[in-house]
Parts: structure tokens; sequence; C-alpha cells
């Protein structure tokens, strides 16, 4: 279908007509999108749909196959993110994209440091820095590298360093996957500022709660193409979740919630750690996992629920507490022991400790598999089979075993990354935020898919900032504030805002 | 106000001195060790040479000797930076010693010689850095051309050496300013200038930073930096210091000689990765690099004191950079580490 561009603000941005195909796959197929100035614009698709592909087209990272591009009424062809930048068009890519080796104010700043008398002026760097920060509700150490923070943490980076340049249009491709409610408020805050005074933006994200509190206007997208452009009030949740997955998705709250599911606590836990802890890092903290157990773990961002398992699993060490796996004393100073004694970890970095972006995604979800095999190979009809079965569970599209695993799109890296670890049949699965940048519905089937596995026996530690996921899968959930863990609530007898309430007044009176 | 100001107000508490500088400046700690080797060499050469070794001509000398490695360094730390590596660097130094050498020769002035020569320079670190930016060849393969390229010229320009006899070169080499026992040589003084330039440039430029932003971050372009010119300048920048390096190498040895430079570029990359710049990109600094010459220096002249074999400065050279490689593997993975929030 086209569009017309009919409201009172003319377009800022007009793209017609855009086609972009790769090797195999037809990303974008004759796309129309307008952005208005003083609109908040979601595009709206499942994984892979060309969210990101049309970001890159207005912003020049792809040069478009046919199709045209008008800013503010002229044709424009950008040959980079530079040219775009100074044309007024600040973008924050969907895979955070900074420099690690620099400090967090030089990577706010990179580009655009302030100079005095021919050179930088690094006291002015970083005070920029700490101001735009600032805006975004952080005040971190400026000079401090950016390796030593958070995703959370360089995302806000990553949006502040968009914000310096002062543009009319700014692009926002999942900024709010690593973010918590506070952080995703005040960012928020700051785009309905820019929206009054007259900056268009883009705002793409898999959350639909933060869509329809945001987004004045809606473009959806599927397979690469236009489905077309509604009002956000003119477009009720469901009626955008049929358009957007082309069915309607009645089995998300049919899924049998596992949080009803009785446990058997009476033999000893899988995995047991005891005032497990480490100085600086995380306060002692005990942990039981019973066979078949789903174990959540919430609290905000911060709150120490990564560095709780990633010292379970042995990526850092715990310097108190022990562990006991099945009743027998572990030793887990690195993820090798964990790996040997049946624990998989699926880390919330997907790009740097994740998806190893130029193997295949066969060879990215056997991977896990081969780690636990040594160095004899694991047969080819074994690998196969293990692929196409979770390729088909998970929905990985294209569905292509052989395509090279850093051209999928993010949700679909991700989902590559869970179809590694449950492939491994580990005895106890962490997930550390496994469903962020996923589509309603894969998520719906991933949760499924964790269910299922556990009744047969697996075992899960669940971390999620999505409390309603937390609820739904955990019979227990551990409550994370502060680097300390503050209690422990059985998932039954509590609603979504008892938790909420739990993890903000450390459960005062309502405690389990 | 938001969970992650609790976190970093928590941590900021708990961080003494020695957090706060190893979460500010842990890529500097390479560096320093380079330092204290440099140090520990001389104290120990001192001890072991019964005082004969520390003295202001010594130590004068060790600036004079490797004023062309030092330039070379210099260029070369640019490179690494960004990811990259120049293995021209050695025979683009023969290769304009001898043009340079072959010109003034031929009667052409200076002014005139000595620019054709470091143009000729740049258009070699041009050549890679195309190759390397736009034809997407490996840096390694680009600049082994560039090596090759750079020595066939130099062959072609002459077989064997060319004496210099203009005076301005030699005035570069033989004029010492003293100071008491010390003494510096204007080749000494233009290496030291292009060190602080280069270190300067780095800190305090934009295309400075930005070569930081290329070696650590392949996609650097998404950040909307100016990621093709950088690289492309790099190599030219390399290349222009080993014009350089060709000029100060033909006053030193009063000719210029096509078969100068042999393996140097090695030597250059040692000192680099002695003074503490990553190979892998990213990390580094020109000064250290100065370091890393000044410890080359003192080993070999440490060696030749002791009336050694020179070949025992490469095998000495060849484990410390295997230490130096694995320190720093050490401390790029700790400081990679994230004390996450
Ligand atoms: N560089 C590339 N090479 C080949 N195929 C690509 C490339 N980039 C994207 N694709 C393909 O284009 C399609 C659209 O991808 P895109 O990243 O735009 O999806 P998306 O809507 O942003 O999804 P997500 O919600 O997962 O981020 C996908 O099928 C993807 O595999
Ligand atoms: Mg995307």
């Amino acid at each position: 279908m086209t569009l017309t561009a009919d409201t009172a603000y003319p377009p800022i941005v007009e793209m017609r007509g855009i086609t972009i195909s790769f090797p195999g796959v037809l990303a974008l197929d004759n796309v129309d999108f307008f952005l208005r100035r003083g609109e908040v614009h979601s595009l709206m698709g499942e994984n892979g749909a060309g969210k990101s592909t049309l970001i890159k087209a207005l912003t020049g990272v792809y040069a478009v196959d046919s199709g045209s591009i008008d800013l503010i009424g002229t044709s424009q062809v950008f040959r980079g993110t530079s040219d775009a930048e100074a044309a007024g068009i600040s973008t924050v890519y969907q895979e955070i994209n900074l420099c690690t080796n620099l400090s967090v104010g030089e990577n706010v700043m990179l580009g655009h440091e302030p100079r005095k008398g021919g050179r930088i002026d690094w006291k002015a760097v970083h005070r920029l820095a700490a101001e735009h920060l600032e805006g975004l509700g952080i005040s971190i150490d400026t000079r401090s590298l950016l390796s030593n923070h958070s995703i959370a943490i360089q995302q806000l980076v990553a949006i502040s360093r968009a914000m310096v340049l002062d543009a009319k249009v700014l692009v926002l491709d999942e900024p709010t996957s690593s973010l918590d409610r506070g952080e995703v408020e005040q960012l928020f805050t700051v785009i309905r500022d820019l929206r009054a005074r007259g900056a268009a933006i883009i705002f793409v994200s898999h959350f639909l709660d933060q869509v329809y509190e945001i987004a004045d206007r809606i473009t959806v997208l599927r397979n690469g193409k236009l489905v077309g452009e509604y009002l956000v009030k003119d477009l009720p949740r469901d009626q955008l979740v049929t358009k957007m997955i082309g069915r309607q998705l009645d089995d998300l709250e049919a899924i049998s919630s596992t949080a009803e599911r009785a446990i058997d606590r009476t033999d000893a836990p899988i995995l047991k750690a005891t005032g497990v802890g480490r100085r600086g890092v995380l306060e002692p903290a005990d942990l039981d996992v019973f066979d078949g157990e789903i174990v959540g773990i919430a609290g905000l961002l911060g709150s120490g629920r990564t560095e709780l398992v990633r010292l379970l699993y042995g990526a850092d060490r715990a310097d108190s507490g022990n562990i006991e796996m099945v009743g027998t004393p572990a030793k887990m100073t690195s993820p090798r022991h964990a790996i040997d004694r049946g624990i998989a970890f699926s880390s919330e970095d997907r790009r740097e400790e994740g998806i190893v972006a130029d193997l295949s995604v066969a060879e990215n979800i056997v991977l896990g598999i081969q780690a636990r095999k040594g160095l004899r190979k694991v047969r080819q009809e074994k690998q196969d089979s293990v692929v196409s079965e979770y390729m088909a569970a998970l929905d990985i599209r294209p569905a292509d075993p052989d395509m090279v695993a850093g051209n999928l799109s993010g949700g679909n890296q991700q989902k590559v990354l869970i179809a590694r670890w449950l492939a491994t049949a580990p005895e106890l699965l962490i997930l550390d935020e496994p469903t962020r940048g996923i589509d309603v519905g894969t998520k719906a089937d991933l949760q499924k898919k964790v269910a299922e596995l556990s009744e047969q026996g697996l075992s899960v530690i669940f971390i999620s900032s999505e409390l309603e996921e937390v609820l739904r899968l955990a019979q227990r959930i551990v409550v994370m504030r502060d680097r300390k863990s503050i209690g422990e609530l059985d998932s039954r007898r509590f609603d979504l805002d008892g938790l909420i309430d739990f993890i903000a007044n450390e459960g005062d009176g309502s405690a389990a | 106000m938001t969970s992650v100001e609790t976190a970093a107000r928590t941590t900021r508490e708990q961080t003494g001195y020695f957090q706060t500088f190893m979460s500010r400046r842990a890529s500097i700690l390479p560096t320093l060790a380079a330092v204290a080797i440099l140090i520990l060499l001389f104290v120990g050469a001192e001890i072991l040479l019964r005082g004969d070794f520390i003295t202001p001509r010594n130590i004068s000398s060790l600036l004079l000797d490797n004023a062309y490695l030092l330039i070379l360094a210099v260029g070369l730390t640019f490179v690494i930076v960004t990811g990259g590596i120049d293995l021209s660097v050695g025979s683009v130094m023969a290769f304009t010693g001898i043009w340079l050498a072959q010109l003034l020769a031929a009667g052409v002035s200076l002014a005139i010689a000595l620019p054709a020569v470091l143009l000729a320079g740049a258009l070699v670190g041009l050549l890679i850095g195309v190759l390397v930016q736009f034809f997407d060849v490996q840096p390694f393969i680009a600049s082994l051309a560039g090596l090759f390229l750079a020595r066939g010229l130099a062959f072609v320009v002459s077989l064997s050496s060319i004496k210099v006899e203009t005076a301005e070169v030699l005035w570069l080499q033989s004029t010492r300013i003293q100071l008491g026992d010390w003494y510096i040589t204007p080749t000494g003084i233009l290496a030291l200038l292009v060190a602080f330039a280069g270190a300067w440039v780095m800190q305090f430029t934009r295309f400075g930073r930005t070569t930081y932003a290329i070696g650590g971050n392949k996609q650097a372009a998404l950040m909307g930096l100016k990621v093709a010119r950088t690289t492309v300048a790099v190599y030219v920048i390399s290349g222009i210091c080993g014009g350089l390096a060709g000029l100060v190498l033909t006053a030193y040895s009063g000719a210029g000689y096509p078969r100068n430079g042999v393996g140097t570029e090695l030597d250059a990359i040692a000192a680099v990765v002695i003074g503490g710049t990553v190979l892998a990109g990213g990390r580094g600094y020109v000064l250290g690099s100065m370091v890393g010459v000044f410890v080359y220096g003192t080993i070999k002249t440490i060696i030749s004191f002791m009336g050694a074999e020179q070949s025992w400065t490469q095998i000495i050279i060849g484990a410390l950079l295997l230490v130096f490689i694995v320190v720093q593997r050490a401390i790029v993975a700790r400081s990679d580490r994230r004390s996450r929030s």
C-alpha cells in the first residue's frame, strides 16, 4: 500500500518505495515511511521484519536498491552515519555501538569534542558528557573506562551520545532493551521534551507497554513489507499484534503458567549455594534450585542479579561461600567446571559474550554441544537434527542454517543464543534476560519451550526485567536489591503489583 | 533516584584510589611496566659495569643511535592503535634514504629532494591505506606488498651505496649541541619533535581519538566517525615517518644504502609493543613507544658494552616481547572483565 502525508505537520522524512535485498533475503520490499516533526513514531514488526534495515537505509549505512529518501523536501543520498549526522539525523543503533577501550565521557562526546585553541578540551568533554548523562538520570565517573560498566549503562551512554547532536531526527532502535522501569521513565521524559521542541523521533521496541506510552503513530512492517501506518489511539493492542504477526495471538495468555506446578523439594537440590558473594560486587547470598524447578531472579538493573549468576557459573570468582551440586561440593572457579557439571549460562551480553558473528547459524547452535564434547566431533546427523529442532522451536528466521549469524536481525541472534544453550541439554540452565529484543510471538514460543523442558526435569534460573514473564514461569522468585538478596517469594502468592511493591519496598510486611 | 545511581554511589564508596586508577587508566599499566624495565636495565647495567654505564655520553648517544627507529615507531603506533600493522617501514626508510642520496648526488637541492622523498613515503603509505580500507586487504598483506615495492624501488635507484656530501644533511648529524657532557644532534631533536607531535595529535585531536575508536570498535563508522579517511591517513603518516627516518638514517651513516633497514620494521614493532601498545588495537601511547625504543637501544648498548654477540639483543628482545605480550593480555583481560553495576 502507499501512504499519503496528510497531517498538520509536513513530513520531515519521506521514504518512498524503499527496496533492499541481501543475498537470499528481500529485507525491504517497496516500503513507504513518513516521519513528521513533533511526533514519536514507532516502527513495529516481528524479529526480522526489516525495522533495523529501514533505519539503516535512512542513515545511509545500506544503499537502497530502489526508492527515494527526502529530508525536508529535498532528496538525499547519505553515504554513512556521518553524512546523516551532518544532516541532523542522530541514531542509536540496535547493537550498542561504542568503544569499550575509551572512557565513558569520551564515548558520549566522540566526534563532537569541544576544542579550545586547536586542541580537545578534555575538561569540557567530561563536563558536557556528565551533563548529558545527568539528563538521563545517571551520574557516574565519566573518566572511567566504558568497559567497567554494565550493558544498561552502556545503553544509556549510547543514548546520551545521540543527544549531543541537537538533532532534527532522533532514531532509537530498541534503546530500552536493557533498561529498567526507572531508566525508561527518565528516557521518556527526555523524549517528550524533545518532541515538544519539534524533533521527530523514531522509536523501535518490542515492549508494547512502552510503545503505547510514548508513541503517537505506528508503522507496522511484516516480512519486509509495509502493513500500514496508524495513529496509536486508533489501534488497540490486539489489533497491532495481529497486524505484526499476521495471525491472532491467543496462545500467549493460554500458555499454562508453570508457576502453579508443585515442585518436589525433598531430595537434595540440583544446586545449593550458601553465602556465595564477592567483595564489592555481591553480598553473600543463598540460592537453592531443585530438580525441574524454575527459579526467577527479580530486581532492578544493578541489583546484583547478573553478578549472582556469574559467580554461580564461575564466570567471576566468588570470594566467600560454597556451592553444592546434588549434594556434593562443587568448585566453580571457571566456566569450564560449570559446563562439566551440566550448567549452561546464556549471557545478557550477546554481542561480547554470545554470538560468533562470522560463523553460521548452525555452527553457532552446535557450539554449546561441541564445547561439552571436547575434541570429539559431534556427529553430523545429530548436529542437523538439533539445529533443525531448535530453529523450528524458536522460529529463527530466515530458516537457513547456513546463514552467517552476524547477518541475522538482533532478535533472531538472541534466539540462536538461546537455542545453543537449550541444545546442550544441561541439568541447570541460567538464562539472563533471554527475551531481550525478542518479539511478542516468539516470547511466547520461548516461554513455552522453557516450560516444556522444565517439565521434563530441567532446572532453570530465569532472570528478566519483565516481571510478568518471571511471575508466569517461576515457581519461586528471589528478589535482589542493592547487590544483595532481600527475600524469596512463592510466586503463586504474588501478582505483578505485589512483586513490584516487594522489589521497591523490601517487602515491608508483605513477605511470603 | 534510579537504581543505576544507587549502584554508582555504592561502588564509589567502596573504591579507593587504586580502584579509581584501575577503572580509568588500566591501559597505561603496560607503559609503566616498560618504564620500570628501562630503569631496571639502567640500574642493572650500572651495577654490572661498575658505574660505567649511566654517563651523559651514553645516554646522549642512545637518542642519537636510535633516532630513526624512534621516528618509525611513532608512525607505527598510529597504525597499530587502529588495529593495523605496517611492515613496510624499514623498506620505505631504505628507499627514501637512497633516493635522497641519489637526488642530492645529482645536484638537486635539499629543499626539493626532501619533500620529494617524503612524498614518496606518503604515497607508499597511501597505497597501503587504500588497499586496507577500500579493497579490504589484510593490513599484514597490504603492507607486505608495500615492503616489497619499496625495497624494489630502493634497488632500482641504486644497487650500491651512495655517499652524501651535502652540507645540510651532514650538519643534521655532526652538529652537537652540548650541555656539559650531554649533547643532542639535530636528528635527535627531530626525532623527539616527531614523538611529541605524535603524542599530541593522538591525545588532543579528533583525528587522534578516532584512531583509538577504530581500534576499539570495528563498527566505529556507525558512530558517525570518519573511519575511512582516518584509516588511510594513519598509513600515510607511517609512510611519511618512513621518509623522515630515511633522511635521519642517511645523515647518520653519511650515505644511502639500498639494503638498509632490513628487518627494522620488526624492531620498530617490538619497540611499540614493549612500550605498551596492544597489537589488537585501541590501546597505546606514542610516548610509550618512545620508552620502548629506549629499552631496545639500551639492551643493544649493554650487549655491546659487555662485548657479547649482538644476536643476544635479539634473543633478549624476543624474551621481553613474550613477557610483555602475556602481561598485556592479562591486563586487557582484567580490564575487560566488567565489574557489572
Ligand atoms: N547485512 C545483512 N546481510 C544479510 N541479511 C541481512 C543483513 N542485515 C539484515 N539482514 C536480513 O534482513 C532481514 C531484516 O532484518 P532487520 O535487522 O531489519 O530486522 P528487524 O526488524 O530489525 O528485527 P529485530 O526485531 O530482530 O531487530 C532479516 O531477515 C535479516 O536476516
Ligand atoms: Mg532490529
